[in-house]
């Protein structure tokens, strides 16, 4: 019997005496369950077990399916039954729900949201029918919200592991290399340079190495980038919070492919429960010797290290990333020499992304070609999206790749909420572009949109609405780049700060038509001549916006108006003489007292004391304030 | 005493160790971590300056963070941060109230775009905020300094008596 063997006997003997018996009430419990109000749900569940206590079930909290639009979520699962979901809840629903379950068997809820299992169960219908989870593929997110991230034991039950056991115990290096390489794995991270090509570049430098020096400490290096930087896109944390040892278990496999000794995972420190769930994890491995000295009894050796990153968008660059490690400034280098040749500390280095990482395992224990079924001819697999904005349903998703931006929006994303107008989708974050209404049924994947003049990027899916002003988009992602240029060299650093003076100038009402010329002349030359991908993807947003919403630049311009009433220099506000109750609600509302009027008379807003902060129109219960 | 590359890896979850302890990094633990890592102080100060999480004086009392993600922004975070600051009398990018009770911070992203926009204050996670709500959530806060400083008044003319 080999190590893995006796190991996977243990983990399934775990999980199934831990389940047998007893219930499980699980509270999603990431970041935006709690921002949802999920703790006052845990507490609710607390005290309705404290009250019946003949209901024999644990509490706990756990990452998130992705459905985070109907949070904060309940999940029930009763040994020998399937797990139900309800969401959103409310304490009292908490405590009637639970009471309902375990008390009388009525399953059925207002807040019944679906199974989370193959069929329908007590009139509520499987997860496979309802819209939002029915095109999804999950490959990346396959244990998400489903074992516990903080037991091993779940993940080796779910065929943890087993990925790393077969490159060990039955293949070569070379063979796991190939293995990657014929899966076609594009990284994850955005740009979907293949995987296998870059470890087959480091595995070679690596073994030069081997050959010419014989006292070094370390041979190679495979470094986890998980410093998800994209303002709108948390794809990776749930992944490090929901299943910490898919990325552990990529990394190991990938030091063997390469021949590398020793591994750092460098995460952002705004990710904190990551950190901590990394950390207990990197302990479990390395007690069930999954990590460490002589891994499942083999002669490989690799250790893994965990850096907290200090808030650098730059540091996503792989030379930067490698800078901050050795305790740097975060700046890139000019390439070549790339990592994979020369990397940290002048050893060959990879660095893949954490979902790039999260699908290794997957590509071992299935294998490349089964792997490789889905996704287009270029673009394999399926890709992970947080799809935010103005979106009926938000949430973290995965779809095969090549599916298109319609489907996304509008079967699983239900569409544009209130009403309105879709107008854009944002790929790609700070380095991607705005993509219009008529690009809607294009495909996702890498060349398509590298085309419209995006990028996939690492997952970022803003949508926007008719009320969303396209030059406040670009001035918006040109400030952020503009803050985290490290100023290394000129064209990011001046280009991007000119781009943003321009745009600035736009939408505070002194924009002239020359400035969209200088904006395209200045473009091509910044993203030519930057050193790093943070400078030559800076004018994605502004190119796209100018190529595809040109009329909002000029109206801005040529009129002084801003078409979806968002720059405050080009709007005013009024109120609607025919749709005003004299409710006074608005003028006490007012931070500035520029509403006058009294009880059952028409208010007035003072343009010169207005401050548009919007304030009025949000109160406003019968839409008497109007935006101009 | 030579310092080996690898050792200088160290400079930086240093600092951070500092700043999860005092809540900043004061002067006395550059000048530290200078002689025992035998990196300069003004090298350390270029890193300290390049990173956005250190911060070089203490901040506020009450932290108030502001979700700046995209998600945030196209759902009105710039109408929150002009309130939040206006409510404080907060100009010209200052972060932290003259008395010292407040700092205000923009975050790139909380990772919880489907609630946009988001605040968080000490403790509290608010997701869906309005501008009004807010002010209130700060005059609530501000309201109860008030207030604690008036019973702290009273009280010490009560002993004094």
């Amino acid at each position: 019997m080999s190590n893995y063997t006796a190991i996977r006997k243990w983990a399934d003997e775990e999980v199934s005496a831990q389940r047998a018996d007893k219930a499980r009430i699980a509270i999603g419990l990431g970041t935006c369950g709690i921002a949802a109000g999920g703790n006052a749900i845990l507490e609710a569940a607390e005290r309705t077990l404290a009250n019946n206590t003949e209901i024999n079930a644990d509490v706990v909290s756990v990452g998130c399916i992705g459905i985070c639009y109907k949070e904060p979520l309940l999940d029930i699962e009763i040994p020998g039954q399937p797990r139900l979901s309800y969401g959103p809840v409310t304490p009292g629903e908490t405590k009637k729900i639970l009471e309902n379950v375990f008390l009388h068997n009525i399953y059925e809820h207002k807040k019944s949201l679906a199974v989370i299992g193959d069929d329908a169960f007590a009139e509520i219908p499987s997860w496979n029918e309802i819209p939002f989870f029915a095109p999804q593929e999950r490959t990346v997110l396959r244990n998400c919200g489903f074992i516990d991230p903080e037991k091993i034991e779940d993940y080796i039950a779910n065929d943890g592991y087993a990925g790393l056991s077969r490159a060990l115990l039955d293949m070569t290096p070379e063979a796991v290399v190939q293995e990657t390489l014929d899966a076609g794995l594009r990284g994850r991270g955005g740009a979907g340079f293949p995987a296998g090509r870059k470890w087959t570049i480091a595995a070679d430098n690596i073994r030069a190495l081997k050959e010419s020096k014989s006292d070094l400490p370390s041979y190679g290096y495979v470094i986890c980038n998980a410093d998800e930087g994209d303002p709108g896109a948390f794809m990776n944390r749930s992944v490090l919070e929901g299943d910490p040892h898919s990325v552990i278990e990529g990394m190991i496999i990938a030091g063997y492919a390469i021949g590398a000794d020793f591994g750092y995972i460098y995460c952002r420190a705004e990710y904190p429960l990551a950190i901590d769930r990394l950390k207990l994890a990197l302990e479990q491995a390395r007690e069930k010797n999954l990590l460490g000295e002589n891994i499942l009894g083999t002669d490989f050796s690799f250790d893994i290290k965990l850096k907290e990153g200090a808030g650098a968008f730059v540091c996503g660059e792989e030379t930067s990333l490698i800078a901050s490690i050795e305790g740097n400034r975060g700046m890139p280098m000019p390439r070549p020499p790339y990592p994979a040749q020369s990397g940290l500390w002048g050893i060959p280095t990879i660095i893949n992304n954490v979902e790039t990482l999260n699908n290794i395992p997957v590509v071992l224990s299935q294998g490349a070609k089964s792997w490789a079924e889905k996704g287009t001819e270029k673009s394999k697999g399926t890709k992970t999206f947080a799809l935010t904005g103005k979106v009926q349903n938000t949430g973290l998703i995965e779809v095969e790749l090549g599916m298109s931006l319609r489907k996304v929006i509008y079967d699983i994303g239900g569409g544009i909420p209130d009403g309105k107008e879709f107008k854009a989708a944002q790929t790609g974050g700070p380095s991607g572009g705005c993509l219009p209404k008529e690009m809607l049924d294009l495909t996702i994947d890498y060349e398509a949109l590298a085309e419209a003049g995006s990028i996939m990027g690492s997952g970022g899916l803003v949508i926007m609405d008719e009320s969303t002003c396209m030059v406040d988009v670009a001035r918006y992602f040109l400030t952020f780049t503009q803050s985290e240029s490290c100023g290394k060299c000129v064209p990011c650093r001046l280009g991007t700060k000119r781009m943003l003076e321009i745009l600035t100038r736009i939408t505070a009402r002194h924009g002239k038509i020359e400035d969209l010329d200088a904006l395209e002349e200045l473009a091509p030359s910044i993203r030519d001549s930057s050193l790093c991908g943070l400078g030559q993807s800076a004018p994605n947003p502004v190119l796209t916006t100018l190529k595809y919403f040109r009329e909002e630049y000029e109206a801005h311009i040529l009129e002084g108006r801003c078409p979806a009433g968002q720059c405050k220099a080009l709007i005013t506000y009024e109120i609607d003489p025919d749709d005003c109750t004299g409710c006074m609600v608005c003028l006490r509302a007012c931070p500035t007292e520029a509403i006058t009027g009294a009880r059952r008379e028409i208010h007035v807003i003072d343009p010169e004391l207005c401050t548009r902060c919007d304030t009025c129109r949000q109160v406003c219960k019968f839409d008497a304030v109007l935006v101009a | 005493m030579t310092v080996s590359t690898q050792d200088r890896s160290a400079l930086i979850p240093l600092l951070q160790q500092v700043q999860v302890e005092m809540g900043y990094v004061p002067k006395e633990a550059i000048d530290e971590i200078s002689v025992a890592l035998r990196v300069s102080t003004s090298e350390i100060f270029g890193v300290l300056t390049f990173y956005s999480q250190f911060r070089l004086n203490p901040t506020g009392k009450h932290m108030v963070k502001i979700c700046s993600g995209t998600a945030c922004h196209v759902r009105g975070a710039p109408l929150i941060i002009d309130a939040v600051e206006d409510e404080l009398g907060l100009t010209d990018g200052e972060e932290t109230t003259e008395d010292g009770e407040f700092t205000v911070e923009k975050v790139a992203c909380f990772g919880a775009c489907s609630l946009a926009p988001v605040i968080i204050i000490d403790e509290e996670t608010k997701g869906n905020i309005t501008p009004d709500q807010a002010r209130r959530m700060v005059r609530k806060i501000i309201k109860a300094i008030a207030k604690e400083s008036a019973a702290g008044k009273n009280g010490g003319e009560a002993t004094n008596e």
